[in-house]
């Protein structure tokens, strides 16, 4: 068993997340303070006049965090200009390509004869900060999660939750919550947890499920409060600590995204919005085929040669391992969560 | 209340602590001259005066709330009937409620503008020019009134003395639709920007901030109120450029009261502490209500009277050589 575990442990997780929404909601902050890193440190912020003909970019970080033996690859793509310009129309294409393309590739890749060591960059999480400005979703809001609803799981999230008081975060979410069902939006829901699940971890999994959207702050300082250090965000009036779990929801996501959840993103951003892309692409190419006689694509939709059964029964045998191991692991990651507490 | 002062006297007496001379002729006795200022109050006092603020910036950024602490009453819109959760308007909507307030005698009719829609939608382009267009209709209003041959008494002011411009608190910079509309407004109306609930950003960050909004208007050439052309005096310089120093006021509004050490204050009660909305320590309501009300309301209304109406007023005398009708209702004006 220990063999296994440290297999996969050696070739490390890698998980794809994705942050978009206006700027100047914390974005970058919020994302240092979930991995603990300084990755936006030599960024410059444009002004105004320089961003008036900026669109939406897409930027990519990488950074390799090793914790208790286990390597997590973590990739951050971010999406400056996203919702900045005064005509915003379609912003949400830049980010739609992404996806796509990473589908693509994975496609591709699957499709391919060395399927030994694919790169799964697909997005596996799309993080979406709604200002805490307004009195519910706005018109950009509805529009980008209702056309990423199908491509990644889309995880919406309070930004900035530190302007409103308790009574208003609670009214917000309210608001939130019943317009995303009233517009049928399809967010990233939270398994429902097995019935053999001890009481504490169901009860954590219903305040989880009861707190959603999250009010979520980040800080770049580290301030000092009830005679700690921590991170947070001096005010004359007060102290903002970002663990404090009477202050935001940030340990709530970082739960939520790191420890119990990520599995369960990476699965399904395999098993139902690639799978999607996947059955689309290939209609789409069938019905190309019989429209064109010319064949461009290089994703073999036959087979140019099928494996003998030797061949066969092995991949079968791996993919079984991998199964068993990943289960391993998830009871593994369990354990040291709770050992955590 | 002061009394008017003894008596005047032509003939060269001693003068007592009353008379005094700067520059000029020196007085021979006292006058009264002084006296003019207590006439003009008396006078405001009993015809009380207009005051019309328009409030811009995107919803959900405090407006209704900054307008209702600032006059210490209830005079939004929202409170006038409209609904809290209404749905954002397709376009900009321009809606105006006017209340009376009266204190230590003195009325002021008071027209509060509001904007709904303005930067809400996806596509904001030309989501000024509502707001453009209803300034211009108010100069239009008050020039037809001023060319009539009988004119009233009192022409009725419904021209925007003040434009609150609500800025996001994003601690970034100026968005493109923040300057879109500051470069094309600030020729006709006074544009007071503020950045809006405040109570999101350190003090650190609200400095850097505001010194790179500052940065960003003036290379825009965005002339805010108080602007620096109109500055009368050494001594208006002076004190004008202290607060455009400190401006764009960050602002934090609230309509409930908390008590801290033993007193009552406005504020918002989060679970690190209470935000006091009149403490100068923790925002800058305070420094823009003074601003606003207590030292340059009649110089708002001057600005907008002798330099935006009047600028509107030349430009439409000078289309076409003259004066044209386009009222709605059709009514012939004398040429001018």
């Amino acid at each position: 068993m220990l063999i296994l575990h440290r297999k996969s442990v050696k070739k490390g997780f890698d998980f794809t997340l994705m942050v978009a929404g206006e700027s100047g909601l914390g974005k970058s902050t919020l994302v240092n303070s979930l991995f603990l890193t300084d990755l936006h440190k030599d960024r410059k912020l444009l002004n105004a006049e320089e961003r008036i003909s900026q669109t939406v970019e897409i930027t990519k970080h990488t950074v390799d965090i090793e914790e208790k033996g286990v390597k997590l690859k973590l990739t951050i793509v971010d999406t400056p200009g996203f919702g900045d310009a005064v005509n915003n129309s379609e912003c949400w294409r830049p980010v739609t390509d992404y996806i796509n393309q990473q589908f693509e590739q994975y496609f591709r890749d699957e499709s391919g004869l060395n399927r030994k060591n694919i790169q799964d960059n697909r997005v596996h999480c799309c993080l979406y900060f709604i200002p805490p400005f307004g009195h519910g979703l706005r018109p950009v809001d509805i529009e980008f999660m209702k056309i990423l609803q199908d491509k990644v799981n889309v995880v919406p999230l309070i930004a900035k939750a530190d302007c409103l008081t308790p009574s208003e975060i609670k009214k917000f979410k309210e608001r939130l919550r019943e317009e995303i069902d009233k517009c049928g939006i399809k967010i990233y829901q939270f398994p429902d947890c097995d019935s053999d699940e001890d009481e504490d971890f169901k009860q954590q999994d219903r305040e989880l499920k009861e707190s959603t959207p999250f009010a979520v702050i980040g800080s770049n300082t580290v301030v000092e409060a009830r005679g700690q250090r921590v991170r947070g965000r001096l005010y004359p009036w007060g102290i903002v600590e970002v663990e404090n779990p009477a202050h935001c929801d940030f340990v709530k996501l970082r739960t939520m995204l790191i420890r119990t959840h990520m599995h369960d993103l990476k699965d399904i951003t395999n098993d139902c919005h690639y799978e999607n892309y996947r059955a689309l692409c290939i209609q789409t190419m069938a019905s190309k085929m019989n429209a064109d006689k010319r064949v461009e694509s290089p994703i073999p939709i036959l087979p140019l040669s099928t494996p003998d059964v030797e061949t066969e029964n092995l991949i079968k045998k791996k993919d079984e391992e991998l199964r068993r191991m990943q289960q391993m692991l998830q009871k593994m990651q369990q354990q040291m969560h709770e050992q955590d507490l | 209340m002061t009394e008017p002062f003894p008596p005047t006297s032509a003939i060269p007496v001693p003068v007592g602590s009353h008379g005094s001379a700067s520059g000029g002729s020196t007085l021979l006795g006292y006058i009264g001259i002084d006296t003019i200022i207590e006439q003009m109050r008396k006078k405001t006092m009993k015809a009380g005066f207009d005051f019309n603020i328009m409030v811009v910036g995107h919803s959900g950024l405090g407006k209704s709330t900054l307008l209702n602490t600032l006059f210490k009453s209830q005079v939004s819109r929202r409170n006038a009937g409209w609904p809290r959760d209404e749905k954002i308007p397709k376009t900009v909507e321009i809606k105006s409620v006017s209340h009376v307030i009266e204190e230590g005698g003195v009325k002021m009719k008071l027209t509060v503008v509001d904007t709904p829609g303005f930067g809400d939608q996806i596509n904001n382009d030309n989501c000024w020019e509502p707001i453009s267009k209803y300034i211009n209709e108010q100069f239009e209003k008050f020039l037809k009134e001023e060319v009539n041959i009988t004119r009233k008494k009192r022409i009725p002011d419904t021209r925007v003395h003040c434009c609150i411009y609500f800025i996001p608190p994003t601690g970034h910079s100026l968005r493109q639709l923040d300057i879109e509309f500051m470069k094309r407004l600030s020729h006709s109306v006074n544009i007071i920007p503020v950045i809006a609930k405040a109570d999101t950003m350190t003090i650190e960050e609200r400095q850097e901030f505001k010194q790179r909004v500052r940065k960003e208007l003036e290379t825009s050439g965005v002339e805010f109120y108080p602007q620096k052309e109109f500055d009368d005096d050494m001594e208006d310089k002076s004190d004008n450029d202290k607060i455009r120093e400190t401006m764009p006021f960050a602002v934090v509004g609230s309509d409930k009261e908390y008590q801290v050490n033993g007193k009552r204050v406005l504020g918002r009660k989060t679970a690190w502490g209470i935000v006091e909305v009149e403490n100068s320590n923790h925002c800058e309501f305070a420094k823009l209500r003074d601003f606003l009300i207590r030292s340059h309301l009649q110089d708002l209304k001057e600005v907008t009277h002798n330099i935006h109406y009047e600028t509107y007023r030349a430009k439409r005398l000078n289309e076409n050589g003259g004066l044209h009708p386009i009222s709605s209702n059709g009514t012939q004006e004398s040429n001018l």
